[in-house]
């Protein structure tokens, strides 16, 4: 070609930092987000370790009632009015933080994209309909329906789990409609229609892989309220009693909140440390995954 | 004339959603184990068969499901919420006695949660990455990651335990027989905590996203033609960044007013408030399921009807939404 | 022309923040602008253009983009000395500026009037009444038809040429010394360009006001500079009087520049009339319903296209013109069915499209291919290249591995390296990107391949290479090609035949050098008068040719 020479021709990059390699550099940069991905390690470590550090039953007596932290060596943490190690009780909490945020996010962003998808690709009639429903749920204080479901269903640690998923799905569904509506405008699915590309492969690997990340990033938040809504089901009693639960620690060391601050503090303090570590990743991820030039 | 067509409009369209609710939310609660009299007998201490099945008659649980709901939209339209058997009053009644302390509380929790953490979030943004946004910043997420209940627990271990400057709940001194602008200092005394448990947590929201909101307006191109005409700081922030970023602030106000009446569930449980949180706690409890319904009812018009409210601020704010 | 220069600018350097892919953004940049005169600073994106404007204003992204070097005096006072206040009663005031896209630049929350009130309250001491009497006045001097009614317009109220109207009595509003115009008339259609262009030197005929002219654009240099400087990369490579780089440039890459306008010669008349028709589309009809009842808020219904018939013939190229809202980017949508038409019918190969089942419309795709305008958007960016252009043979039934390895051919017909099969899109320029969108479409071996603005997006030089590798492929694979386009000068390089839409119908249709020569229809004529630069023939330049 004898075009002026003001592109120049493809030129291949000799040396390409990996995907991954750029993606981690990202995440350094913002020191926050590090702190997060510290935070959630610790959290992990405890629920990995709660049977090494503190074997058996969390939920059985093991000592004096009301013993202060840093006073006896076999209970670091000190011990609740039933004689309870609160340090076997964060470790075992943890286990079930985690598993609240992590299983009741996965139901959640589900039934999100799902609804989210399908009603932001085809619009019209489906859309009404799927969005009179979103509404709906959304319209209803969602903590009270949750109340409602566990008082109906039965406080076990699965019901729990499958009714926090159900009462916050809203949000990501909200969220990956608008991301499918805004993206199936984009020429790049005109262009995969063109081609005879089918609805379902346009919806699932055309549009959900770009549409993935805001809703990602927003499973932080997501995993945050869940572990936030079990707690406090919990801290009024109606978790589910066969397991060691921050929120229940909280609610008992109520009762005891005037002598003992320590029995309400620590778990409240693992609680806060939690969701803030999810928080923090969530800002991370988003430093990776729609880097913007930050000033 | 153009906003009472809107009003009319909005209402109509909030009908199907409403009715969408009760009839799912009636539907759900008869897939409780145990209805109303199962919890009436159960709180007599057992009964003989035929009693039970007479009192099964009386509240017409004996028809079918589909029966029930029609009876149940029936009376509705009659504003007849049925009976509730724990407070022996009907249910319409018991609402109507604790909504005010509900309102009272969304209400200072979320215009002081609103006002303050808008001007935070600005404020922060103007001074962005400096370590006055970073103490802001710190605060705002430690709140944000802040369960309530452990936040207000807190707060009554300072403000009460500690201090003693502030009573540890209810929503007046019982005994005092307050009467005048002394029986309203005493409530508002009352409500300082709870307002505040609630406050600092959505606070905490609505400066994050004003931050957010404001640094990306400053990006845009008419801040910089307003800059080109030599205005200053100051102006820039007041007329023309912060009314734009606003915008999404009253958009997730809207969004959350249904997580916030939830919220009230705990603080009001925590600070004995007899509003309508601590009302669906116990009636959760004790399976008064009329009145539980009664709440999700009433609680469903108020988030319609303060989304609307939202929607019509926006409006003002937004020259280019036109109600319709 | 005897007064002192307004603006001089000396020895300008811009430093970028460090880690970015050069140091300076602009470097030795020397300017002046004189009393009553028009200077254009031209460059291609990234030249650093626009960075110059704002370093003027002094409205650099500071600390990380800053002056490092050089002086710019404002009627010979040193504008890095003054301190912001004093900067601030500058702006608007002495200097004013002009941007490129209307809509954004003005305050979407305030009326039209509170906007100009805004400059003469930061300015004078008028009070208010004198204050609306002024605004009113330069609504009036700029031509907008009802000043009073426009004043308590908001923006998304008045349309895209009265915006940019109500920015020029903005920035003219208290008369400054100096307007920087930063791509003034890029988002207008060209009738509208052409009465923007024509205000602009109106008001700096009456004011005597100098003025930096910021385009890419040397159709409308030609309409407009007295003065050229060029920009490359950020460095200044050739400045002088209008005529001399317009007909005399000396420098390889204003040549190359130059050359890569569109000359508005249309290609000799091709005798198609024994070509069999590929695609025949008649009666074709869309209008954009009214959408929701009684629930909901209704909206207007638009009709977008009515009663739309057209022929294009195998090797044959047919141009679709028309400015925004003339129902041209609706034809290519409906023609491939990406959007359903209400009445007519698309013939390709014997068979309606249009009236095409699931099955059949699947497989009629392969014969009616696309080439997008934005080659940023049409390309998923979460997919490599190979996979991008062996999508579609392989959703047709191609073995996997075939339509990789014919992908890879694909490539070096559109003069890409190998290498970019693996890649992102991501990692490659604009006309990189169209050319992977061209390869896309010739993978599927169509009948007709509807290319929509597929230029637009581009700088100038990478345009004419785009352009002219679509002509070479059209010629060596006998392509038949519907091409919309808003730009008469890329209809005329290309275009065998043209289609002129306004308002949804077809206003003049012919071979182009026929309706170039001699339109007949009014809005046709009006269209080619407001070509930019029309009367300018750009000089035969051999060496970059």
């Amino acid at each position: 070609m004898n075009a002026p020479d003001i592109e120049p021709a493809f030129e291949p990059q000799l040396s390409r930092p990996s995907r991954a390699a750029v993606m981690w550099r990202r995440f350094r940069r913002n020191r926050a987000a590090v702190l997060g991905l510290v935070l959630f390690a610790a959290v992990v470590l405890a629920a990995l370790l709660a049977d090494i550090i503190a074997p058996g039953d969390p939920l059985r007596r093991v000592g004096v009632p009301l013993t202060a932290p840093f006073v006896d060596a076999a209970t670091p943490l000190g011990t609740d009015q039933l004689g309870r190690d609160i340090l076997a009780g964060i470790l075992h909490g943890a286990r079930i933080s985690l598993l609240i945020g992590v299983v009741a996010t996965l139901i959640s962003i589900c039934i999100g994209i799902l609804i989210g998808a399908v009603s932001g690709y085809f619009g019209g009639w489906v859309d009404d309909l799927l969005m009179r429903v979103t509404e709906a749920f959304q319209t209803i204080p969602s903590f009270v329906l949750l109340l409602a479901l566990v008082a109906i269903f039965g406080s076990t640690i699965g019901n729990i789990v499958i009714a926090i998923g159900i009462v916050s799905w809203t949000a990501p569904a909200r969220m990956v409609r608008a991301e499918f509506m805004s993206l199936r405008r984009r020429e790049f699915v005109d262009a995969a229609r063109n081609l005879g590309v089918g609805n379902v492969s346009i919806i699932f690997r055309e549009i959900l892989p770009n549409a993935l990340p805001p809703v990602i990033v927003f499973a932080s938040v997501v995993m945050a309220t869940s572990i936030l809504m079990e707690s406090a089901l919990a801290f009024l009693a109606l978790g589910d009693p066969n397991f060691a639960s921050w929120g229940n620690m909280i609610g008992q060391g109520r009762a005891v909140l005037r002598t003992d601050w320590y029995c309400t503090v620590i778990p409240g303090v693992a609680i806060l440390l939690t969701v803030l570590s999810f928080s923090l990743l969530g800002e991370g991820l988003n430093d990776i995954l729609n880097p913007r030039q930050k000033k | 004339m153009s906003l009472l067509l809107y009003l009319l409009r909005r209402i109509l369209q909030a009908l199907p959603v409403i009715l969408l609710i009760i009839i799912g939310s009636f539907l759900l609660i008869k897939l409780a184990p145990g209805d109303t009299v199962d919890a009436l007998v159960g709180d007599m201490g057992g009964a003989d068969p035929a009693f039970v099945a007479r009192l099964r008659q009386e509240y017409g649980l004996d028809q079918p499901v589909l029966v029930q709901l029609w009876r149940y939209l029936v009376k509705l339209a009659q504003f007849d919420l049925g009976w509730s058997y724990v407070y022996e009053q009907p249910v319409t009644k018991v609402l109507a006695s604790r909504l005010w302390v509900t309102l009272l509380l969304m209400l200072g929790a979320l215009s002081s949660a609103f006002v303050v953490g808008v001007a935070l979030g600005a404020f922060a943004a103007r001074r962005a990455y400096s370590a006055t946004d970073n103490v802001i910043s710190t605060l705002g997420l430690i709140f944000y990651a802040m369960p309530s209940f452990f936040l207000a627990l807190l707060l009554v271990l300072l403000f009460s335990v500690k201090l003693n400057w502030l009573p540890v709940g209810g929503i007046r001194d019982i005994g005092a027989f307050h009467t005048g602008w002394k029986l309203w200092l005493d409530i508002a005394t009352h409500l300082v905590m709870p307002v505040l448990a609630l406050a600092l947590i959505y606070l905490a929201f609505y400066m994050r996203l004003m931050r957010t909101s404001v640094l990306e307006v400053m990006e845009l191109d008419f801040v910089r033609t307003a800059r080109a005409k030599g205005a200053g700081d100051a102006r820039l922030m007041f007329h023309h960044i912060m009314r734009n970023a606003l915008l999404p602030v009253i958009t997730l106000l809207g969004l959350q007013i249904s997580t916030v009446l939830g919220g009230s569930v705990v603080i009001e449980t925590i600070f004995s408030l007899p509003g309508l949180g601590q009302l669906a706690y116990t009636s959760v409890v004790k399976r008064d399921l009329n009145t539980l319904m009664g709440i999700i009812f009433l609680c469903s018009i108020i988030v319609v009807l303060v989304n609307i409210l939202t929607d019509l601020v926006y409006a003002w704010l937004d020259p280019r939404i036109e109600l319709k | 022309m005897t007064d002192a220069p307004i603006l001089e600018i000396q020895d300008l350097r811009i430093s970028l923040p460090a880690g970015g892919d050069r140091p300076y953004a602009l470097e030795h940049l020397d300017l002046t602008v004189n009393p009553g005169e028009i200077v254009c600073l031209v460059g291609e994106s990234g030249s650093g253009k626009s960075l110059a404007a704002n370093a003027v204003m002094r409205l650099l992204p500071e600390p990380h983009v800053h002056v490092s070097a050089g002086r710019i005096l404002l009627d010979g006072e040193d504008i890095g000395a003054k301190s912001e206040s004093e900067m601030r009663a500058i702006r608007g005031d002495r200097v004013a500026m002009i941007f490129q896209e209307p809509m954004t630049a003005l305050n979407p929350q305030k009326t039209v009037g509170w906007q100009i009130d805004e400059v003469l309250r930061l300015h004078t001491d008028l009070d208010r009444k004198a204050r609306r009497a002024r605004a009113l006045e330069i609504l009036g001097d700029v031509h907008i038809p009802d000043p009073a009614s426009a004043y308590n317009a908001y923006p998304h109220q008045i349309s895209g040429g009265q915006r940019q109207r109500v920015m020029i009595a903005m920035a003219l509003v208290l008369n400054p010394r100096l307007i920087i115009a930063d791509e003034p008339t890029t988002a207008l259609d060209v009738t509208t360009q052409k009465q923007i262009l024509h205000l602009i030197k109106e008001m700096q005929r009456q004011h005597g006001t100098g003025i930096l002219f910021i385009t890419h654009d040397f159709g409308v240099v030609a309409e407009i500079a007295d003065r050229i400087a060029v920009l490359r990369l950020g460095e200044l490579v050739e400045s002088g009087p209008a005529e001399q780089i317009l007909n005399h440039p000396s420098h390889p890459y204003t040549r190359a520049l130059i050359a890569a306008v569109p000359a508005l010669t249309p290609p000799a008349h091709k005798d198609l009339s024994a070509a069999p028709v590929v695609l025949r589309a008649q009666g074709l009809a869309k209008t954009f319903a009214a959408r929701g009842g009684l629930l909901s808020g209704r909206r207007q219904a638009v009709t977008a296209v009515r009663d739309l018939s057209f022929e294009l013939r195998q090797g044959e190229t047919l141009g679709v013109v028309g400015e925004s809202g003339s129902g041209k980017t609706t034809v290519s949508r409906i023609v491939t069915r990406l959007l359903d038409a209400d009445r007519g019918e698309v013939v390709i190969g014997g068979h309606d499209l249009i009236h095409a089942d699931r099955r059949q419309l699947r497989a009629m795709r392969r014969d009616i291919q696309m080439i997008f305008q934005d080659p940023m958007a049409s390309l998923n960016p979460r997919k490599r290249v190979v996979d991008l252009i062996a999508q579609g043979p392989i959703v047709h039934g191609v073995p996997k591995a075939e339509a990789h390895a014919r992908a890879r051919e694909l490539l070096s017909l559109v003069e890409l390296s190998p290498a970019a099969a693996e890649r992102y899109p991501h990692e490659f320029s604009g006309g990189q990107r169209q050319r992977i969108g061209i390869a896309r479409a010739i993978a599927m071996q169509p009948k007709v391949i509807v290319a929509d603005e597929p230029v637009s997006a581009l700088d100038v030089s990478v345009q004419a290479q785009v352009l002219r590798l679509l002509a070479d492929l059209r010629d060596r694979l006998d392509l038949s090609l519907l091409f919309v386009t808003h730009d008469l000068r890329v209809a005329a390089q290309l275009c065998d035949r043209i289609i002129v839409m306004q308002k949804g119908e077809i206003v003049e249709t012919g071979p182009t050098a026929q309706v170039f020569a001699d339109p007949q229809h009014p809005y046709t004529q009006a269209l080619l008068t407001s070509i930019p630069g029309r009367d300018w023939q750009p000089p035969k330049l051999t060496d970059a040719a």
